[in-house]
Parts: structure tokens; sequence; C-alpha cells
């Protein structure tokens, strides 16, 4: 009976943990479509943070050590998460800036993006790698700031302890971002305005709403959160934990794509969503299914959002369909 | 007189632009965008004239063309390597523009690619050792075409009944794609016999495609499929049906055109040529079936498509381009010691650029300027 108790804690811990990093990322893609930006450079965006926030830390241990002095373990979680973030936004801006200003095809855009922040990503990780004689990874204090924390008694009460209490930061920090992302887009007026843009860029433009700066803004903090998604992969996941991985994020932007659709662009939906797809990616360690190879397991979460889409469309339903101008530009002169 | 507020700059759509000053603005954007990669790597600390030397060097070879030891003529190893990428990424690009033409967004060229690969492997996995070559080679260059050609006819179904989004649809199905072929690889029957690493086995002789100058033939076919595909599209009816339909479905469907019949022969096609790009890959280049079968071609592809604005002919130059990249990038590695990630990172900056320049082809920018009527243009 205790066996089955852990299992089950084991596997929600996990699913939690895993669904984390899709968390922060599908956070940010649904800020940049609800603008109609369909940004495909997500996996990009998390290449860019993974390796900012990573080498910045590394950089800034190397450089207090250089000096003489003992580097702070907090200072290097600060510094890493404000890198990670400015990467993944500075992977944005280049996005916005050809699509929204230049007016290029957002599709090709995106993948570009991809394209680029992969190889920015593994390109950085190597060449630090090879500075630091082999491989680069952050020192065991900084490591620690990224793994679970302990809140004293709380983490020990039975269940709910390990059930709540047993997360590193960035899990919480993904919480908070999902409550106030909620906030802003259902009760606030900017958010109102931006969802306005997304629908409709003419009408939004004509009721005096500033729509290249809603779009701009829009796309780079949602890039700045697809680089948190990326920082939470090379600095927290237990695949990495801090150590530099070639092609760490290996199909994680994807998925964070394909979440926004199977939580229907809302960013409390995207966190149950997050979860299922946690879920899913670890429940082959947990409840293997007899008869149902381990390698299926993979498929489930892209066969879950092309069954979303599907629905979607046979049902037409406005409410959880894509922001109407998604992945069109908006021209003022060419109305 | 009373002060206008002209805005600093204006931007007004041109009329038409001179074929020689867009090949000019083309052009110019490709050397700054080149100029930007150096600046990065001499930012590092390496010569970037090197660089791009060694690249160049490292995707041709010494001679690019010689006679080998056994006295036939063939490509130097290096151009060996950059000819099967570009005939990868060619194939794929002019696949994908089949889609791209009708305004139909498939980005799932890497999963036909692999499903195409699936399905001519099963042929060589179950009889390579049994049928004679010739009938094998059909066998396995016909499963790959249906099989990407139907893989690509699932999405195009629902975007044509219910109008589901096939951007979204077709990238999902490259994952499902991908780990399809992570399950055959623990398959003992798709195995090495004696065997339980997960490895699809190396496929016997019979399946591998004949080499002319020493790559496979499928380098050739890409350059007539290129013609072909041109000619397809400028000179026959159903090249003019996709380009209506692109342009508007309602169009097409007032002029009497059947749209949903369009839509799922197009898609067929275009899934068809991107699972023969897998077959080639796998009777021509590697001979094996891997998840990195399709190379990212499927998405690399879309640039190539989209740089050589969708004319089949252009797209052979840019997939040439691209691919001498690629394949540059490994000796910069042994050579300089720069990553050749440096390559992904390079493709994407000059893509970048190219995508950017367009909007300078296609407007023209009018500057304010301190006389009264006064025009600055660019």
């Amino acid at each position: 009976m205790n066996g089955d108790l852990n299992n089950i804690l084991n596997f929600i811990t996990m699913a939690v943990l895993a669904s984390a990093p899709l968390l922060l990322a599908t956070l940010g893609e649904i800020l940049t479509e609800k603008s109609g930006n369909l940004n495909l450079g997500v996996e990009g965006m998390m290449f860019m943070g993974a390796i900012a926030g990573l080498g910045a830390a590394y950089r800034y241990e190397q450089a207090v050590t250089l000096a003489g002095g003992a580097p702070s373990a907090m200072v290097a979680t600060i510094i890493a998460t404000i890198a990670a973030a400015g990467a993944g936004a500075l992977g944005a801006l280049i996005y916005a800036f050809l699509v929204v200003t230049l007016r290029a095809n957002q599709n090709v855009t995106g993948l570009t993006l991809t394209i680029f922040g992969t190889g920015f990503g593994n390109f950085f990780g190597e060449l630090l790698g090879k500075e630091a004689g082999g491989f680069v990874q952050v020192s065991a204090a900084t490591k620690a700031m990224f793994s679970s924390l302990h809140f004293g008694a709380l983490s020990n009460i039975p269940v709910l302890g390990p059930l709540l209490f047993n997360y590193n930061w960035m899990v919480y920090f993904s919480l908070i971002v999902m409550g106030v992302m909620a906030w802003f887009l259902a009760k606030s007026r900017r958010g109102l305005n931006l969802r306005a843009v997304g629908e409709n860029p003419a009408t939004a433009d004509a009721a005096g709403v500033n729509v290249t700066l809603y779009k701009y803004m829009a796309t780079v903090v949602g890039g700045a959160l697809c680089g948190l998604g990326g920082m939470y992969i090379s600095m927290s996941s237990t695949a990495c934990a801090g150590v530099w991985v070639h092609d760490c994020v290996n199909g994680y932007g994807w998925l964070a794509v394909a979440l926004v659709i199977f939580a229907m662009w809302s960013p409390t939906r995207a966190w149950i969503c997050g979860l299922v797809f946690g879920a899913l990616l670890v429940v082959r360690n947990y409840y293997p299914i007899p008869g149902l190879p381990m390698q299926i397991y993979s498929m489930f979460p892209y066969i879950a959002t092309i069954l979303v889409l599907i629905f979607v469309s046979i049902f037409q339903v406005k409410e959880y369909a894509q922001p109407a101008s998604c992945g069109l530009n908006y021209f003022r002169e060419e109305r | 007189m009373t002060r206008t507020h002209e805005p600093f700059v204006r931007v007004v759509k041109r009329t038409g632009i001179q074929r020689r000053k867009a090949v000019l603005f083309r052009v110019l954007a490709l050397f700054c965008a080149l100029l930007m990669g150096g600046l990065l790597v001499a930012l590092l600390g390496y010569n970037p004239f090197q660089m791009y030397g060694d690249m160049i060097s490292g995707a041709i070879g010494k001679t690019l063309i010689a006679v080998n030891k056994k006295g036939v003529l063939e490509f130097s190893t290096s151009a060996q390597a950059t000819l099967k990428i570009m005939t990868l990424l060619l194939v794929t690009a002019l696949g994908l523009t089949m889609a791209f033409k009708m305004r139909f967004w498939n980005i799932g060229g890497e999963g036909q690619i692999l499903v195409g690969a699936i399905c001519c492997s099963y042929f060589a996995v179950h009889y390579g050792d049994t049928w004679p070559q010739w009938l094998l080679l059909s066998m396995m260059f016909l499963a790959g075409c249906i099989g990407g050609g139907i893989y690509g006819l699932i999405p195009a179904f629902f975007k044509a009944k219910w109008g589901t989004n096939e951007t979204l649809f077709t990238l999902m199905l490259n994952y499902i794609a991908i780990s399809f072929i992570t399950f055959l690889q623990y398959q003992p029957s798709w195995q090495m016999s004696g065997t339980t690493f997960p490895k699809i086995r190396d496929f016997s002789v019979t399946t591998r495609l004949p080499e002319v100058l020493g790559v496979h033939i499928g380098w050739i076919i890409a350059l007539i499929l290129a013609v072909l595909a041109f000619l397809y599209f400028a000179k026959t009816k159903h090249g003019y049906e996709i380009t209506v339909v692109g342009e508007s479905a309602n169009t097409a469907k007032y002029a009497g055109m059947n749209v949903t019949r369009i839509i799922l022969r197009t898609m067929f096609i275009s899934g068809a040529i991107c699972g023969f790009a897998g077959f080639l890959q796998v009777s021509g280049a590697s001979g094996t079936l891997t998840t990195d079968t399709g190379g990212g071609a499927g998405f690399t592809a879309i640039s190539v498509s989209w740089l050589a604005g969708m004319n089949p002919l252009l797209m052979v130059v840019y997939s040439c381009f691209i691919a001498v990249l690629q394949r540059g990038s490994n000796r910069i590695q042994t050579t300089m010691g720069i990553p050749k990630s440096a390559a992904d990172m390079l493709t994407g900056i000059i893509l970048f650029f190219m995508l950017g320049v367009e909007f300078f082809i296609n407007y023209q920018l009018i500057f304010r300027t301190r006389r009264v009527g006064g025009e600055a243009t660019l």
C-alpha cells in the first residue's frame, strides 16, 4: 500500500517537474499568438535562453573566482534568469522586427528563428565547453539553487509535503506567471486591447490601439518566457541540471507549440494541459500499459494535439479557436 | 502656410521593380549576412576569411571532380557529401512548393520524408535478400511515394473538409513519424539479427541505387524533377488550378473548379515527392533508416523554397548554397575548432537578411526632407 502511494506521489511530482518548462514556453507562445503572431521559433528561443542562462551564470562564477572572490549562488541565479529572459526576448525581437515592421512571412520567419536559435545554443554551448576544457557546468552551489526547495516543516507533511512543497523555484514561478497572465488577458484593459489586436487588428487600430506596439510587446515578453523555459531545461531538468548537454531542448519547443493548441489559448488550461503532457511524458516509468511498447508513449502528446485541432475545427468553437488574425500580418495601408 | 504633420518615413508599395535592382538588393543582403556572420566569428577571435575559405574548400574538396584510383571519373569525397545534402534539400523543397503555391502550409515535410522512408524500408527489411534488384527498387520507390503521399493527404483531408489548421497539423505529424521510427528500432525483425541494440540494420546492397560520378543517381533525378516542377507550374492545367486555389478558394469555386479535389491531389503529390526524398535517403544516401534520415531537411527546405520565391529552377541554386554551408561547417570544426553548429546559426542569419530584404523589394521608403515637398527615396 505504501509503495503504491509512493509511486503515485513520485509520478505526480515528476509530471509537475516535466510540465514546468512546457508551461513557461506555452504561456509565452499564448501571449505571442494573442497578438496575432504565430511564432514557430519557440524551440529556437528556448535554446537561446538555455545557453544564455547557463553561460551567464558560468561566466559570472569564473570572473568572480578569477578576481579572488567567492561567487554567490543567489547572484548567479539572478544573472542566469536575466540573461535567459533577455536571450529569448532578443530572438523574439528579431522575429517581431521581420514580421511586424518588415512584413515577412510568419511561418518562414519562425522556422528560421528555430534554425538560428538551435545553432546559437549548440554553438555557444560547445564553445564554452571547449573553454572550460570538456564541458561547461555551473558550481554546485548554483546547481543547488535550481534543485528542489525545502520549506522546513511544510515539506515534511505526509503526502501534501512532497506534493506541494518540494519543487524548485521555477515551478512556483511558472505558476505565478500563469496566474498573472490569466488575470491580464481576462480582466485588464491592456489584455482586452491585446486580444482585440489578435482577433481583428484593423478594428483595434480604428479604436486607437497601437497595434504595432502591442504586437512587439507581446512577442518580446512571450519570447522572454520561452527563454526562461529553456533555462529550466539547462539548469533544473534532471537530464542537464546545470551542465550543457548538446541538443538539450530537443523538441520541447514544438511540444509547447502543440500545448498552446491543446490548451486552446487559455493560460489556466495551459497549466492543466501542461500537467497532462508532463504526465504523458513520464507515465511510462510509473504505469506502463501492458502490451504497449515504450516508444509509442512519446507520440501521445502529438496525437492528443491533433485530436484537439480536429475537434475545434469541426465544431467551430470560436471561443476555443486560434486568434482570428493569427499567422497574418497587418498592413494599415492594405485594408 | 499651415504645417502638415508629415511622417519621417512613409512606406509605399512599389508598382514594379527592375529585375536588375531586385537581384542587386538580394545580393547585397546576402553580402550583409556574410559580413555579419564574419564579424561574429571575428569577435570570438577567429579569422573570418579563413572560415569562409575553409567552408568552401570543405564542401567542394581539392578538385571538384577527378579520376579516382580505379580509373573512374567521380566527384571528390567532400563534393559527394555536399551533393547528397543538396539532393535531399532540393527534392523536399520541390515537394513542399506544390503545397505552398496553393497557400497550404505544409511544414510536415520531415514527417513525409520519414514515412516515405519507413514504407520503402519495409520492403528493404523483408525482401532485401530475396527479390531481384529491379523489382525491389521499383517497389521501394512506389512505397516511398505512396507512403509520403498518404501522410500528406491526412491533413489535406481535414483542411478541405473542416478547415482544420494545416500548419499545426502537419507539424504534429512530424513527431509522430519520428516516434514511430524509434519504435521500429526496438523491433527485433528490423534490427541486425543476433543483437538487441536499438538500431535498424543496414540494408543489403540490392536496395542501393546506382551511382553516377560517385553519388547515387538521385541527384540527376532531382535536377530533372526541378525542370518538371517548373513546367508543371507554368504550363499545365493542374499548375494553373493550384495558383487559383492559392489566390482565392472562392474564385476557384466560382470558376467551377473542384477545390476539395485540387487540395487533396496537390497535397498527395507534395507528400509523395517528400516521400520520394525519403526513398532517396534510404536507398541512395544512407542504406538504412534512422530518426535522422530526414536530417531536418523538412524544415530547411521550407526556407529554400521561400528564398527561391517558389521558383523550382532557383531552388537548385539555393539548395546548393545551403548544402555548401552545412557540409563546409564540418571542415571548419576540424581545421579551426569552430563548432559545426555555426552552420545553423549562419543559415539563420542569411535567412533573416533574405527575409528582410523582400520588404525593400516590395515597398519603397520615402523619407521626409527639410525642403518643402522634397522627398528622398530608398
